[in-house]
């Protein structure tokens, strides 16, 4: 770890103003970026706090939303009653994550910032990894990569996105607002993560010196038909192998629209768009799961050790719209 | 106010003037080191060209106000094992992947492997070694000690601090991921099913689980 | 009443509890400085240059030491001779034997600057091919020269023979992978010399083992050195040797002439202090049509450090566990370059009663036979190996009573017959099997002149209950309340006592206390019937006993004194008793010793998304007298969740191509969390192996963990009518696509 300046600004405009330089860091709840600091992969020299901005409120918006402010932590998030209320599916995401101290210090907006766990990357001794050193190749492409990518990936880059809550974002159609030294944006969540292409350096749309400011979820409209299902190698306290969010908007016993997302299988948390299209004015009792299931995987492509990935990740999105389909 | 050797070589003075004035209070009632808090360590020999940039800060730990002078980069945890001697708080991943490191703070249980000191101005922290009142252990400290919650001891800081801090989370009524139907359930129904997913953040490798799954079923139930 | 074998809470439980306790890392000294580790990122080849300078400038680094600049040590410095001492990387030379070996260290006034300093050491290497991938090597496997406990090869009979005219053959090749410690603790050790005397107050599992190993690599004599260890944050193996880090801060600290602080990183664990190395196994099993054994077949392959043998003896157990008239065992090794692997919680055991006990559950089932019947048809009640007579052996008790806690008679034996739901569900059992250990141990047990006493063994507490079960053996000899009892053990200037490893802390140090509270409390009688003043002066020997801390005539109660009033009279000055006990060659001659157990497992599993739960546990053991009820119980079940572990989760992954670990985490390692341990029932069998022991004692660290992967395996079978031959279970292997 490089010795540190550190400091503490009181409002987004001052904390935009020392963001200036390419070593500067936000630091919210420093779960994950002072892990890969001590790891060496991220290399800051300047740390600006933004746990003092006045960013940790959740309020109604005047759609009937909610937007989350991005310093909020992920246990009050998880815990809000109107989050609770209106998007379980949100809170159960964030309690499937991590532990309970690790979601009490944990910002949502660090959350969406969160980098892959691949070994290769979280490991400065592998030469090969070009999320961390651009150009120098992808170990786990032929190396271990039981844990990776089915979807979207490159010959860059195998890695995926471990969130939790970015996957119930995902269905829940989420826009995270930022502002930066030109003024703010509203990125939809399924534009906010990049695919790794040619330039897996690079995670997310946000520009350098932009700060999350907010997470704007519209108004509820699948709250009851939604579900967070997330498997992993242990009970608890474990990165998902798989997870599934299913979000449905149902009027009466016919699904209205539908939105599905994966965890653990792509280097974005996933938005299965055709499969949710598919569901798309189906009737309770008219819905084939399996071929749901199916069309929600079809691009996919395993790995030499990840193969497995693909029924599991078809079963769980099986059982998770069944589960959402099925709650009174 | 103790510092560490953040600029070994031209500060040691003050150190010597700071640790004084805050030494004695900040070792009371734990294991005193060999070398008093006021030591002065022999300044480094060769003075590099840039000094290691410091921050202070204020918070208060098990009721004593402390403040300190610390390296940016020093975390909570480090702050409170090499600044103020609470080793008790111990380092099992420095990663936040094992719970050991658990301390409570502004009445939430965190990690403090993976957060600076200097971001916890104004904070209150509780450590093990304030968990106690008047030297008489907890209930949950009686209870892990009855139920024998631990073995080799090394994790039980961590897991005493969260499971004070789960007793709380509790009595919020906050949720966890086995809450069934999460946007009706008012209430926290403790089972042994919820205290082993809520204190799945601290690993125990002796295996001591089903005792510390005991021990805070039986201060849960009379508290 | 006794105390031996009530459930007394640890009498070192108060200090945990309450945040006092101090472990290695928690030590401090005058001028202490921090060490950090540097340790390789190639896995063979040398080390072509290696620059310092940018370190070396950093404010605050006092040394960046390297085989450029480390002191140089005698040759003795390379034997290994384990557990104490071990082939280690000490910066003797250019050469990278493994992937994280330790090439510098870096010396610091605060551990931030010692970490940056390590991030600035600039190493170039001439890399070769290194030899990783096991299945390739499998060609240069080779016979060592010894196990830790036993020879390589054992056989008698005619086991190819039988094998080939047998009526119902077993024939399959099981694994375990390479699999890491990961106590809480992580490995800290801190040097600090006066002069040509050197204390280091390390995390270790054996005092006296560090001492020699320390005083040897460094051409000292050992009672220049003086190790400090009382409490351990668990060690399960990893620490009963003393490893590169703890001779490199010594070193270091003697250069700079300051303490030496050198705590390893959870990351740089994965590697250079030992690890449980992979296994195949390959067992044939041949049986009569009534399910008698006619042959077994058990070969293993384990895999090695290029620069020091050491064995998995999983076919060990297959040398003692049934009766077989044709019996062929052997183990061999392959070089890898990888660090030395070494003891890990029932190195042998846990993974030979994997492969073996799954191997019987498969011959159950191709016989058609309870698997508890199996097992009992094949029951040996003289040691199959040796031909000599247990100890003591209660395995036939421990199946029933297990079984009858299990359910087991509501077992419905067909595949996939069970159900919870849509869940499947699985019943599953195996034997567990651990040796009962023992080495020469001393202690002294002085009794002071307010009548508390002082009990001093050179043993260790790793988490065990060493301190508890000592102060209740000494209550017992010495008649005074364990309150009255205070226990020191860790520090090697205390009488010596073996390393805390093969569960034999517990029957080693008992009878060496027993013996010297003994004798305390004899020379205690004595001098109060010599003492005319004393209320028991004249009374007969024969008539005296003591209790709660008084010296009292068993046929007058009015003739009595407490402790202090004996001492006082005489002086006030503490009396001591000095105990030796140790194993007699006759009872090793005449009989082979083991725990025994019987442990059933249920698991429910979600097929369609490969999510397996262990719903319950229960284990019966015979392990002699339980000395302590409570500590016996916390340390079976401790086994138990390790044995899930390993059936579930645990798993070092090396990777292909740089021999480094990949999960060299907490985050990616995987060991049991809370919620995966959810009921666990542990009982015992009234035992008191008297032969073995003077208190009936068998050790309990280890037997908890053997046939626990094996029990969940079967269930697993049971549940899906999968049969997995390879550890770890994971949700891939379980997955019904």
């Amino acid at each position: 770890m490089l010795p540190l300046t550190y400091s503490r600004p009181s409002d987004v405009r001052a904390a935009l103003a020392a963001a200036s330089t390419q070593d500067t860091y936000f630091i919210g709840g420093g779960t994950n970026l002072l892990d890969l600091m001590k790891a060496g992969v991220e290399k800051a020299r300047t740390l600006v706090d933004v746990n003092h901005l006045g960013l940790d409120r959740i309020e109604r918006a005047s759609d009937g939303g909610v937007r989350i402010g991005a310093g909020v932590r992920n246990t009050d998030a998880a815990n809000h009653a109107m989050i609770r209320a209106d998007y379980p599916l949100l809170s159960q995401a964030f309690l499937a994550g991590a532990s309970a101290q690790l979601r009490n210090m944990a910002t949502v907006g660090g959350n969406l910032m969160q980098r892959t766990r691949c070994d290769y990357f979280v490991d400065t001794a592998y030469e090969h990894c070009n999320k961390r050193k651009p150009g120098s190749g992808c170990a786990a492409l032929e190396g271990f990569n039981k844990l990776h990518a089915i979807i979207g990936y490159s010959d860059a880059c195998v890695a995926v996105n471990p969130s939790d809550m970015n996957v119930a974002l995902v269905a829940l159609d989420a826009v995270i607002n930022v502002e930066g030294p030109n003024g703010t944006r509203r990125i939809p969540i399924t534009e906010f993560h990049r695919l790794p292409g040619e330039h897996p350096e690079i995670d997310t749309t946000l520009k350098h010196g932009e700060l999350i400011t907010s997470i704007d979820l519209p108004k509820s409209t699948a709250t009851r038909n939604a579900h967070y299902l997330k498997l992993r190698e242990r009970g608890s306290y474990a990165f998902a192998l798989v997870s599934v969010a299913v979000a449905l908007t149902m009027l009466d016993h016919r699904i209205d629209s539908a939105r599905i997302a994966l965890g653990g299988v792509a280097h974005k948390p996933w938005f299965a768009e055709k499969a949710s299209a598919s569901l798309a004015g189906k009737g309770k009792d008219a819905i084939d799961y399996a071929a749901v299931a199916a069309l929600a995987v079809d691009d996919a492509k395993a790995l030499s050790q990840n193969g497995y990935k693909i029924p599991l990740a078809k079963n769980a999105v099986e059982r998770a719209l069944r589960t959402a389909v099925e709650a009174a | 106010m103790p510092t560490r050797d953040a600029n070994a070589g031209f500060d040691a003075q003050r150190r010597v003037f700071l640790g004084t004035v805050a030494g004695g209070a900040v070792t009371a009632g734990v294991g005193l080191p060999l070398s008093s808090m006021a030591e002065v360590r022999s300044p480094a020999v060769d003075a590099a060209p840039h000094a290691v940039p410091v921050n202070d800060v204020k918070f208060r730990v098990n009721g004593t106000e402390q403040h300190l002078r610390v390296d940016a980069r020093t975390t909570l945890l480090d702050a409170l094992r090499e600044d103020l001697h609470l080793t008790g708080v111990k380092k099992g991943c420095d990663r936040g992947q094992c719970g050991a490191c658990t301390v409570i703070v502004d009445g939430r249980r965190i990690n403090s492997c993976l957060t600076l000191a200097v971001m916890h101005e104004g904070a209150t922290i509780t450590t093990v070694e304030g968990l106690a009142s008047s030297g008489q252990p907890s209930a949950l400290q009686s209870a892990f000690l009855e139920h024998d919650g631990f073995q080799c001891g090394y994790c039980t800081p961590g897991q005493l601090c969260s499971a004070t801090a789960l007793l709380d989370e509790v009595r919020r009524n906050e949720a966890s991921a086995l809450t069934p139907d999460i946007a009706r359930t008012t209430r926290v129904d403790l089972s042994d099913a919820e205290i082993r997913e809520r204190m799945s953040g601290n690993i125990c490798r002796c295996g001591a689980y089903p005792n510390i799954v005991a021990a805070i079923r039986k201060t849960a139930s009379e508290t | 009443m006794n105390a031996v074998g009530q459930p007394l809470t640890r009498v070192d439980g108060l200090d945990k509890v309450m945040g006092k306790t101090r472990y290695a890392a928690d030590y401090d000294a005058s001028k202490m400085t921090y060490a950090w580790l540097v340790q390789s990122t190639i896995a063979k080849g040398r080390i072509a240059s290696i620059d310092t300078s940018r370190a070396t400038a950093l404010r605050g680094v006092l040394l960046v030491m390297t085989y450029t600049n480390a002191p140089k040590l005698p040759p003795s410095a390379q034997q290994a001779n384990p557990p104490g001492e071990r082939a280690l990387s000490l910066l003797q030379d250019a050469n990278v034997r493994y992937n994280g070996e330790p090439v510098a260290v870096v010396i610091a006034e605060s551990l931030e600057q010692a970490r940056h300093g390590a991030e600035l050491v600039a190493i170039e290497y001439a890399p070769e091919s290194p030899t990783i991938n096991f299945e390739n090597a499998q060609s240069s496997a080779y016979t060592p020269t010894k196990l830790t406990n036993g020879k390589p090869d054992a056989s008698w009979g005619d086991p190819d023979a039988a094998f080939a005219s047998a009526a119902v053959k077993h024939d399959a090749v099981y694994t375990t992978p390479m699999e890491s410690h990961n106590p809480m603790e992580p490995h800290a050790t801190m040097a600090v010399w006066d002069g040509d005397r050197l204390t280091v107050y390390d995390s270790t599992q054996g005092v006296s083992g560090t001492k020699n190993a320390i005083a040897k690599k460094l051409g000292i004599e050992p009672d220049k050195v003086h190790v400090i260890s009382p409490y351990v944050g668990g060690g399960f193996g990893c620490k009963g040797s003393a490893w590169s880090h703890v001779l490199l801060a010594a070193m270091a600290a003697r250069q700079i002439r300051r303490p030496v602080r050198l705590a390893m990183e959870r990351t740089q664990m994965f590697g250079p202090v030992g690890y449980r190395p992979r296994t195949q196994q390959h067992i044939a099993l041949a049986a009569n049509r009534d399910g008698k054994l006619v042959a077994i077949k058990h070969d293993v392959i384990s895999t090695t450090s290029t620069f020091e043998d050491w064995a998995e003896s999983s076919a060990v157990v297959t040398r003692m566990l049934y009766a077989c008239p044709n019996v062929s065992t052997t183990h061999k090794l392959v070089k890898l370059n990888l660090g030395t692997p070494t003891f890990q919680r029932a190195p042998g055991e846990s993974t030979g009663t994997f492969a073996l006990e799954v191997a019987m559950d498969e011959l159950a089932v191709a016989l058609d036979l309870d698997p508890i019947e199996l097992r009992l048809r094949n029951y040996a009640d003289k040691e199959p190996e040796s031909g000599k007579p247990f100890s003591s052996k209660k395995l036939p008790e421990c199946y029933a009573d297990a079984a009858k806690r299990f359910g087991w008679s509501r077992r419905s034996p067909q595949t996939r017959s069970m159900r919870d739901g849509d869940k499947l569900i699985g019943w599953g059992m195996a034997t567990a099997t651990y040796p009962a250990n023992r080495m020469p141990t001393k202690a002294r047990v002085r009794i002071n002149a307010d009548g508390t006493a002082l009990v001093q063994c050179g043993t260790q507490d790793i988490g065990t209950g060493t301190y508890t079960i000592l102060a209740q053996v000494a209550s017992d000899a010495l008649g005074l309340p364990t309150e009255r009892i205070k226990v020191e053990v860790g520090d090697s200037s205390l009488p010596a006592a073996p390393v805390s490893g093969g569960s034999m802390s517990a029957a080693s140090a008992t009878p060496a206390v027993q013996s010297a509270a003994q004798q305390a409390r004899d020379m205690l009688i004595a001098m109060a019937i010599a003492d005319a003043a004393s209320p028991l002066h004249g009374v007969l020997g024969s008539d005296v006993e003591t209790s709660d801390g008084w010296v009292c005539s068993k046929s007058d109660g009015a003739k009595r004194e407490p402790f202090a009033a004996v001492l006082a009279r005489a002086g006030g000055k503490p009396i001591e008793g000095n105990g030796e006990a140790k194993p007699s060659d006759d009872m090793k001659k005449q009989f082979a010793m083991h725990s025994f157990g019987a442990v059933f497992a249920e698991v429910e599993i979600d097929e369609p998304l490969g999510q397996m739960r262990v719903r319950r546990i229960v284990g019966t053991y015979d392990a002699g007298t339980i000395l302590n009820a409570k500590t016996a119980r916390s340390q079976f079940i401790g086994g138990i969740v390790w044995g899930v572990g390993m059936a579930m989760m645990e798993h070092t992954r090396v990777d292909e191509g740089s021999g480094r670990v990949l999960n060299n985490n907490l985050a990616q390692y995987h060991v049991p969390v809370n919620a995966d341990i959810i009921d666990i029932d542990v009982a015992w069998v009234d035992g008191n192996d008297q032969i073995f022991n003077p208190l009936g004692a068998r050790g309990i660290g280890e037997i908890g963990i053997t046939g626990v992967p094996a029990a969940i395996a079967n269930a697993v079978y049971h549940a899906t009518g999968k049969r997995l031959r390879d550890l770890p279970i994971t949700p891939d292997a379980l997955l019904k696509a």
